[in-house]
């Protein structure tokens, strides 16, 4: 997706400076009536995620002791991938957001919460909340997009590295927990250079990451094991495909929230001296649903009401589902496009998206059955022409772009 | 046990530990045994007894943490109210011996008020509450005194009636001298009266609606010897101060006893004084400005993140006073021992308020 700014058609040409007041004078009205509303029906929900949580971990740890009968370690890791799912998704994630932070229980908020991840709460709070929800899709800032490692917009300049990005995507998926931490922590630039390689600010980061990565390990992949006895190693096998199990089931989930086709990103420049309206702007159209049952809701932590979630990051998961109504009842009074779709296709959309800018822009469009073969021929070209080859390339493709437009 | 034992728990709590992480042992068993010794100290609601229209005794039943308390003293509960947990004082009124390791406390409704309603009202046995230990000097000394004067008024009679249930046989001369609207809003009317029947207690009803708020003149025609009596005082604050005031005029202010139930009622307004207890400044802020904005202009450095409400990484304990949510005029009121968090970002100073950090 090119930035919002540069595009031909920008989906909020059609609206005035006062619609944007209106339409977050509005959303500001949602929000407080929830905040109003909020008592004892949500506070007994959040408990009772967590106890049903807990004991199915419980049960499940208990049912792999006795991993070495394949009904028990199929119950058992199913069981585990279940739990882990939940205590990410619909429990860590929203507890560290606040959202329960006005029970002013100090066992559930936001201060104290820890989770089964390898970043620390506070590393990752830092990092997901204050950067990501303020960024949101800005590009340069927000460092969910692509968790900078892969070009996910069109302005991002192609180079032959990205053709691997599916495949990074892919093992990003597997241990996206690790990939979390690495991105929470910077890794990329921090590891950079030598002076930031030995910011002690950075190396007191890097070891409670360390640390906190040592504890889970030990308790997934040598306690629980231990304790299995005879089933050491098919519980500690149970272990990592539960890990692995969320790790993709999140990791797709959180794909769907920003990547699938469609979703608007903005450029830096965009975003200063932001009203709250076009914040709440931003948020709408930098984010998609993905509808579903119940059951499903739960299990993506209720990111699958992404707008509602960026919208309102702070409120309650268990109400985005209520509120989404008169959300998505804005959108079509505005004339604005309410992004959502069952859960196979926004995750097709959005790997169709990692597929496409792994290639050169327009690439994937041009090619047809017919002309691949010359395709791939100018691939090749691209990929072992060097720089110059690759300016003329876009320098076409923006021609053609133009050509399109004046037509 | 001997040393190598105690290595071998410690080692046990390791291992525990290390399977649990990153929860504590203690997340997993609070799910079955939310009262066990260890945990944080919590009680079980196992019984509600009205005593008149609007108060009712709450019969708890303690974890296994619960130490013993000294009859007077009070007690700091923990219950969610809509869902928000509510931390108020209440007096243990129950008699030690006659109790099968529960206590009670006896509420009393007030007009608009969020926890004793909730309890008078809502409160079902089976719930879990939190609890703090009891505490307090409101208590007779070791020494019992040879004369007693109790000077009650409405709710204010449940430290003393803690007080009677249990010692009252160790009391030679009690005099108790207790307002309440009328006869049937005495709280554990019968009870006392029984008591006064038995001729250990020498009981002074004043139906305030028939004869007027109790004056510490008209006490004095009541209970004559009052300056040789050591006097326990608790009620609402109009007579706590007449009290204190007739006692200080005739010298004799050591000799009585006072509790209050009511906090320090806070100016709440536009702007305050916040004083941040760790670096021990104090910035004075205006109402529209966030705490936050104020305490950094004052060059504290603070904790904060998105700085628009939404990322919760300036939240701190407001350890006491109010502050107003600038989104929607909400107010947020802590006493001591709250320690209610609030974002700085959002939050406005509506009084004096002290922060923690
Ligand atoms: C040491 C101590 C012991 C106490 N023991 C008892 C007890 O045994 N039984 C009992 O019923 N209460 C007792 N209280 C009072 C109790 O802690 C609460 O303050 C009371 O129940 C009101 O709480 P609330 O949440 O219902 O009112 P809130 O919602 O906090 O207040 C509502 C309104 O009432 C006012 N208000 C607050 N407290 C009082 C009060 N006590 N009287 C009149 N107005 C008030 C407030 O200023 C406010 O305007 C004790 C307090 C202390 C400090
Ligand atoms: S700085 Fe973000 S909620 Fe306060």
């Amino acid at each position: 997706m090119t930035v919002l700014q540069k595009k031909s058609d920008n989906p909020v040409a059609h609206l005035s400076a006062e619609d944007v007041e209106e339409i977050g004078r509005r959303l500001d009205a949602i929000r407080q009536e929830v905040v109003d509303s909020r008592g004892a029906d949500d506070a007994a929900y959040i408990r009772k995620v967590i106890d049903v949580q807990r004991k199915i971990e419980l049960a499940s740890r208990a049912v792999l002791l006795l991993s070495k009968f394949p009904p028990a370690w199929f119950i058992g890791t199913a069981g585990l991938s279940v739990a882990k799912i939940l205590e990410n998704m619909e429990i860590g994630h929203n507890i560290l957001h606040g959202q329960w932070d006005w029970m002013r229980d100090p066992k559930i908020h936001s201060t104290t919460w820890e989770w089964d991840m390898a970043s620390p709460a506070e590393q990752w709070k830092h990092s997901h909340n204050e950067l990501h929800h303020t960024y949101t899709n800005v590009v340069g800032k927000d460092n969910d997009l692509g968790y900078g490692i892969m070009r996910v917009d069109e302005d991002q300049k192609w180079i032959p590295l990205y053709l691997a990005q599916p495949l990074w995507n892919f093992v990003n998926a597997c241990f996206f927990e690790y990939g979390i931490a690495a991105y929470d922590l910077e890794l990329g630039k921090n590891l950079a250079t030598e002076e930031r390689r030995n910011d002690p600010k950075f190396k007191a980061a890097a070891k409670q990451v360390l640390k906190k990565i040592r504890k889970q390990a030990t308790k997934d992949y040598l306690v629980h094991p231990a304790l299995s006895g005879p089933s050491f190693v098919p519980t500690l096998a149970a272990n990592f495909v539960a890990n692995l199990v969320r790790n993709l089931w999140s990791h797709s989930v959180i794909m769907c929230g920003h990547f699938p086709e469609g979703v608007e990103t903005y450029e830096k420049t965009s975003i200063e001296g932001e009203t709250r309206g076009e914040w709440y702007l931003r948020q709408m159209l930098g984010s998609a649903n993905i509808s579903g049952s119940k059951a499903m809701h739960v299990m993506t932590g209720n990111l699958s009401h992404q707008v509602e979630h960026h919208l309102f990051p702070d409120l309650p998961s268990n109400r985005y589902a209520e509120i989404a109504p008169k959300v998505k009842a804005i959108f079509d009074e505005y004339g604005l496009r309410y992004h959502t779709a069952s859960l196979p296709k926004q995750v097709a959309s959005a790997w169709h998206k990692v597929f496409r800018l792994s290639l050169p822009n327009g690439w994937m469009a041009a090619t047809t059955p017919k002309n691949a073969p010359q395709q791939v021929a100018q691939l090749y070209k691209l990929t072992t022409g060097g720089p110059k080859v690759r300016r003329a390339y876009d320098r076409a493709q923006r021609a053609q772009a133009e050509q399109a437009l004046a037509a | 046990m001997t040393s190598t034992g105690l290595g071998l728990r410690d080692r046990v709590t390791r291992l525990v530990e290390a399977a649990t992480t990153p929860l504590l042992p203690r997340d997993y068993l609070d799910l079955f045994a939310p009262l066990r010794s260890g945990a944080d100290l919590r009680g079980k609601v196992v019984a509600k007894r009205h005593e008149t229209a609007d108060a009712v005794t709450v019969v708890i039943k303690p974890g296994r943490g619960w130490r013993e308390h000294v009859p007077g003293q009070y007690i700091r509960i923990g219950v969610d109210v809509d869902g928000v947990r509510q931390w108020r004082a209440y007096s243990v009124t129950s008699d030690r011996a006659a109790t099968d390791g529960t206590i009670s406390i006896c509420v009393k409704a007030i007009p608009d008020g969020k926890v004793s309603n909730h309890v008078v009202r809502d409160l079902r046995p089976g719930t879990v509450v939190q609890l703090d230990q009891a505490t307090g000097e409101f208590t007779l000394p070791a020494q019992r005194p040879a004369k007693a004067l109790f000077v009650t008024a409405g709710s204010g009679i449940t430290p003393v009636m803690g007080m009677l249930r249990n010692h009252l046989d160790e009391l030679p001369d009690a005099v108790l001298v207790h307002s309440a609207p009328t006869a049937q809003d005495v709280v554990f009317g019968e009870e006392l009266r029984a008591m006064a029947a038995t001729g250990r207690l020498r009981l002074v009803e004043r139906h305030t609606e028939r004869d007027g708020f109790l004056k510490p003149v008209e006490l004095a025609e009541l209970v004559p010897d009052l300056h040789e009596r050591t006097t326990w005082a608790c009620g609402p604050a109009g007579l706590l101060e007449a009290l204190e005031e007739h006692w200080a005029a005739e010298g004799i202010a050591d000799r009585l006893l006072i509790e209050q139930f009511r906090p320090r009622v806070l100016v709440t307004g536009e702007g305050g004084a916040v004083t941040y207890n760790k670096t021990g400044t104090t910035v004075e802020s205006d109402g529209a400005t966030p705490i936050l904005d104020a305490a950094e202009e004052a060059g504290l450095i603070m904790p904060s993140g998105c700085r628009m409400g939404i990322c919760y990484g300036c939240v701190l304990p407001l350890r006491e006073g109010a502050v107003r949510d600038i989104r929607n005029g909400e107010l947020t009121v802590a006493a001591p021992g709250d320690g209610v968090l609030v974002q700085t970002c959002i939050s406005a100073a509506a009084g004096a308020c002290d922060i923690d950090h």
